[in-house]
């Protein structure tokens, strides 16, 4: 029973790329997608300006081996730090000229593959086009010191100094984007520098991105999803209307799986918002629908899966159906649990998690911001009801988070009895709005957030204003992501990046 | 040596080049290697050369896949087989690469090493290589050892052996399934160096948790294995342990297995031997046959006729000749295609009696398939049917109609691939039919929309003639086709040119002289310049089989008409034409 009233505790950590209050926001620099890598070794976002930036953890990393780390239960003390490692230019604006289409470079969807040598492999897409990088650490080799006497004519002198020579000059270069192309050339010597015995040697440590791998010309709309078969040899990607599996190693074909475009568009009546492989059974996937509905697809059965599909629907959605209502229950974003049992999903207004064994309600739900419910014709007026926030979950599937407006995020607890879930900022001082809701009016005064200050004093009065939003809606955290060992929650403000952790604590 | 004469710059070049920061330049580099370390001489390249290449392994995929496909051959340039371990370590690291084509290629350049080794060399560098690789902490490591137990096993100790197989069944449940897969396509090798007793038990062991591996594609690999591992049991054996795997992947869940089974049926068949190939596999074949799955049906009907063979025609016709009948209608057009580009060869399986009976509606249906690929799949295939079993007789009432919808078809590639087909018809049908029938069409392709399918007619005009002989040619030909030339568009007349150069040849040069060549001097005097630069390209390429008399009488006259012409391009080929005329006057 004890274990069951377990709840978390939960501190700011780090944040990266915060901004002073009144500091303009560019853009391009808002972050579009937050991943963990399977370990949790390595985190990666991507952001609307096409880059991709990856931090490293810098403590206790597990440096055993995988098959160690399987064979025990993990139990890490400290929780995990990171560190600012790399970012590339993962996409560019492109022009599609045969649809007189810009396509935007902002990056949708990021998903870590199998790590081999030392090196990373992520997966990150924009509305079209899917790219494979490579990230490795480079050894970078610095002379110290030369034999300037270098007139050897013998091929030796070109097996040896020559080329060192040149080396040198180029490493003085302290631009580190040039660091790249030299590693590319040999960096060992050949050992035949017997002649110059007092040149010395410095390795550095640079990480290096490479593009692997295109997959493009499959999608005729907006890629919303990558996911990573557990084979490890495929992935699938979704837009709108179709599911296409590529192989990792083929970037040129695919195979279109399901297809949900009608002969006529007028026929259409719902589109793809989000699709996911099991975590462990190669053969099923999982989509998401803006009707609210959830497909359970056994690709075993035949090559087109538009059949065949078992679908998981809330029959028994309360409360009064109207145009609104209808649109939100489009699923923004599905999850399934480590257990592959259930998955988690997120609607305009709950948090649901379903059973696969059950397919005609979800085993429990969570209401994320039931006090706009009134407003949801303001809220379709100004576009914010197709908003698509991420949801998440921890290892042990009991716990899920998932974001809202104010610059908040809640996080739930499946038998905690706390169904109103905990309230965080994306602050430094997350407690401040606690689920409580009672020192709110202190606490803002604080607030960096001068405007959202505002919208929230008159929080308290909400029901009275009809006419005010009571919260603010131009600070929506979308995306967050669980740490896949402990409890630890990344998620984007704007273009800040702010983790939390949480410490066990029990509560009568 | 014979490179001691070259000079040593170009050597410095290409190696200087092995570290140059332009790709192709390494690459270059690399693709010499062998010339670099012919000049630098074995003592240097095994103590020099190949460390050096070891701690490589960092560059470009290009430059180590060309790397691993050049150590593979390396062996006489380091001392011959004794040293051959020297090159053991940089393939070694080039095994552990994520790139999947440079660890293929490691691996086969490190087994074509291995099969020169030495016993002893074996033992005391090749196995220990194995076990780490086998070992390694990155998967890339352990898919890549896969592939070089069978290269390894056969020198061992028994204790070595034994570890070796257990090693390998560690890879078969290794928890990445890159990794399994890679030990369930290399099983088969690596078997087939095993001993009969070890085979039965540790190998099939192995074997059968890899049949029950729960990703797909793991067990799809499985079914190779099926095959190879079949042919090294006894027979009795092979009943017992394989034949039951067959049957269960032929009733796999996922799709993808029952397609491999498919695929590879007569593969399977062959291993297990005809007896219970009748008795067992008929039924499971006549299920992948009527397969849910089109992919799978598809498979399927291309080895109808391979797997008909080796059954006796008694059975062919009870259990499998049904099925292709339900098949020739099947829903998905790809089926149809894949049968029907196979069923012909069905005719002299089950004989005569057989074919005129089951299997000619069948042909029928399908030569009237909605579908223009299928009923040129059966067209293709049609010298398969004829003469050997019912002749063309029976069938020539359907073709007809059949070779002249496809014919019309608004799809010119779909007429483009009648038109091939043309020649293999006419040798079938035989000049009567032929003249009666598909003269016509052949003379209206001349006249299409489409370049490439007037290009397509004119060569045909010329295999027929070449099919029926010159006579034939020149009465049932030419006289159509010599009509055409006043054809108001001149792209037509352009056609009828192309046509005359390609027959004339054919038609040799006595006939060339009298019907064909005053025909082209008549087309010189065109108002279209461009006919006029194609009758000089014509009468240019026609000049090595007139007679002297004639060319200095007629062609050149022409030409040097033509080479006076106000167009340019005119002038030009006309001047090209008369000095290839001077130089067969001269050369004569």
């Amino acid at each position: 029973m004890t274990s069951s009233m377990r709840s978390f505790n939960w501190k700011f950590s780090q944040v990266f790329g915060e901004r002073q209050p009144g500091e303009k926001v560019e853009e391009i620099d808002i972050i579009s997608a937050v991943e963990f890598e399977s370990r949790g070794d390595y985190l990666a976002t991507g952001d609307h300006g096409g880059r991709v930036v990856l931090f490293e953890r810098t403590n206790g990393k597990d440096l055993r081996s995988r098959k160690e780390l399987e064979h025990t239960d993990s139990s890490v003390t400290s929780h995990p730090l990171y560190s600012y490692k790399t970012e590339f230019q993962s996409h560019e604006i492109e022009f599609d000229y045969l649809k007189s289409l810009e396509i935007g470079e902002k990056i949708n969807k990021l998903r870590w593959c199998a790590s081999s040598n030392n090196s990373l492999f992520i997966l990150s897409t924009n509305d079209r086009t899917i790219k494979l990088w490579k990230v490795s650490d480079r050894r970078v080799k610095k002379i110290i010191e030369m034999d300037s006497n270098a007139h050897i004519s013998s091929e030796n002198a070109l097996l040896s100094e020559k080329s060192f020579l040149t080396d040198q000059k180029i490493q003085s270069v302290p631009n580190g984007y040039h660091l790249e192309w030299i590693t590319k050339k040999p960096k060992s010597t050949f050992p035949t520098y017997k002649e110059s015995p007092k040149m010395m040697f410095k390795f550095g440590e640079c990480a290096s991105s490479r593009c692997r791998r295109v997959y493009s010309h499959a999608h005729d709309y907006n890629i919303n999803s990558i996911s990573i078969n557990s084979d490890c040899e495929t992935f699938l990607s979704a837009d709108d209307l179709r599911i296409n599996m590529w192989n990792l190693e083929v970037g040129n074909q695919c195979f279109n799986i399901i297809d949900l475009k009608p002969l006529d568009m007028e026929d259409l009546v719902e589109v793809i918002t989000s699709a996911e492989f099991h975590p462990a059974y190669c053969n099923l996937l999982a989509y998401s629908s803006s009707r609210g509905f959830i497909r359970l697809v056994d690709m075993r059965q035949s090559a087109l899966c538009d059949q065949n599909a078992r679908i998981f629907q809330d029959r028994d959605a309360h409360g009064s159906r109207s145009f609104f209502t209808e649109i939100a229950a489009s699923i923004s974003d599905i999850k399934f649990a480590k257990d592959g049992r259930h998955i988690l999903t997120r609607d305009y207004m709950n948090l649901k998690l379903w059973d696969l064994h059950m397919e005609s309600s979800p085993i429990v739900s969570f209401k994320t911001h039931e006090f706009l419910r009134p407003k949801l014709s303001e809220l379709y007026n100004g576009d914010f009801i197709f908003d698509k926030f991420d949801c998440c979950l921890s290892r042990d599937g009991r716990h899920f988070a998932t974001g809202t407006y104010s610059n908040t995020f809640k996080v739930f607890c499946h038998d905690g009895g706390y169904t109103d879930g905990t309230r965080l900022e994306a602050s430094k001082n997350p407690n401040r709005v606690s689920h409580s809701q009672e020192c709110q009016k202190n606490a803002g005064l604080l607030t960096f957030f001068a405007r959202g200050l505002h919208r929230r004093g008159h929080e308290n009065s909400r029901f009275d204003s009809s006419d005010e939003i009571p919260c603010d809606l131009d600070s929506k955290l979308i995306h967050l992501a669980w740490h896949p060992t402990t409890n630890l929650i990344a998620c984007a403000a704007k273009c800040s990046l702010y983790t939390y952790y949480a410490e066990s604590s029990f509560n009568a | 040596m014979a490179m001691i004469d070259e000079p040593l710059y170009p050597i410095a070049i290409l190696i200087d080049e092995l570290k140059n920061e332009d790709i192709q330049l390494r690459l270059n580099s690399i693709r010499r290697l062998s010339t670099i370390a012919r000049a630098l001489g074995e003592e240097r390249t095994r103590k020099e050369l190949i460390p050096f290449l070891s701690e490589n392994n960092d560059d470009d995929d290009e430059v180590l896949l060309a790397m691993a496909e050049e150590l593979g051959v390396f062996v006489p340039y380091i001392g011959g087989v004794e040293y051959a371990h020297v090159l053991l370590p940089p393939l070694e690291t080039l095994c552990i690469v994520e790139e999947t084509c440079v660890r293929d290629k490691a691996v086969e350049s490190l087994c074509r090493i291995g099969t020169q080794m030495k016993e002893s060399d074996i033992v005391e560098w090749f196995i220990p290589l194995v076990k780490r690789l086998a070992g390694g902490e990155w998967f890339t490591a352990r898919v890549s050892s896969c592939g070089l137990f069978h290269i390894a096993y056969p020198s061992a100790t028994e204790l070595f052996k034994a570890e070796l197989r257990s090693m390998y069944g560690q890879l078969c449940q290794d928890d990445m399934p890159m990794v399994r897969r890679s030990a369930a396509s290399n099983l088969g090798k690596f078997a087939a160096t095993v001993e009969a007793n070890n085979l039965k038990t540790d190998i099939m062991s192995i074997f059968e948790d890899l049949t029950r591996d729960d990703q797909d594609s793991v067990r799809l690999l499985a079914v190779e294995g099926c095959a190879a591992l079949g042919k090294l049991l006894e027979p009795q054996d092979c009943v017992a342990h394989i034949l039951p795997v067959i049957v269960n992947f032929s009733q796999d869940k996922s799709w993808r297995v029952r397609y491999m089974v498919a695929n590879q049926l007569y593969e399977l068949c062959e291993a297990v031997g005809p007896e219970p190939t009748c008795s067992d596999l008929v039924p499971a074949y006549v299920r992948l046959l009527r397969d849910n799955e089109a992919e799978v049906r598809i498979a399927a009907a291309g080895k109808v006729t391979k797997f008909c063979r080796i059954l006796n025609p008694h059975l062919a016709i009870q259990h499998i000749l049904p099925c292709v009948k339900e098949l020739s209608s099947d829903s998905s057009q790809h089926v149809r295609s894949a049968l029907a580009s196979v069923i012909m060869g069905m005719a002299p399986v089950l004989g005569k009696d057989a074919t005129i009976e089951e299997l000619l509606p069948i042909f029928l249906s399908l030569l009237k398939d909605e579908f223009p690929d299928v009923r040129l799949n059966i067209i293709s295939k049609l010298d398969q049917v004829n003469q050997q079993v019912i002749g063309i007789d029976l069938l020539s009432q359907s073709l007809l109609p059949a070779i002249v919808e496809l014919a019309e078809d608004r799809h010119w590639r779909v007429r483009l691939a009648i038109i091939e087909y043309i020649p293999l018809l006419a040798s079938q049908f035989g000049v009567g039919f032929f003249n009666d029938r598909l003269g016509a069409l052949c003379m209206q392709w001349l006249e299409d929309k489409v370049f490439s399918i007037r290009e397509a007619a004119a060569n045909n005009l010329k295999r027929l003639a070449e099919e029926f002989g010159p006579e034939w040619a020149m009465q049932n030909i030419v006289p159509q086709l010599l009509e055409k030339i006043s054809n108001p568009h001149y792209l037509h007349r352009m056609t009828i040119l192309q046509s005359i150069s390609l027959l004339a040849p054919v038609l040799g040069s006595e006939s060339t002289c009298q019907k064909l060549l005053p025909v082209i001097i008549t087309a010189s005097k065109d108002r279209v310049p461009n006919i006029k630069f194609n009758v000089a390209k014509v009468l240019q390429s026609l000049i090595p089989i007139f007679d002297h008399s004639v060319v200095e009488q007629t062609v050149r006259p022409c030409l040097v008409e033509l080479s006076e012409d106000p167009d340019v391009d005119v002038r030009y080929f006309a001047s090209q034409a008369i000095q290839t005329c001077d130089s067969v006057m001269m050369s004569s």
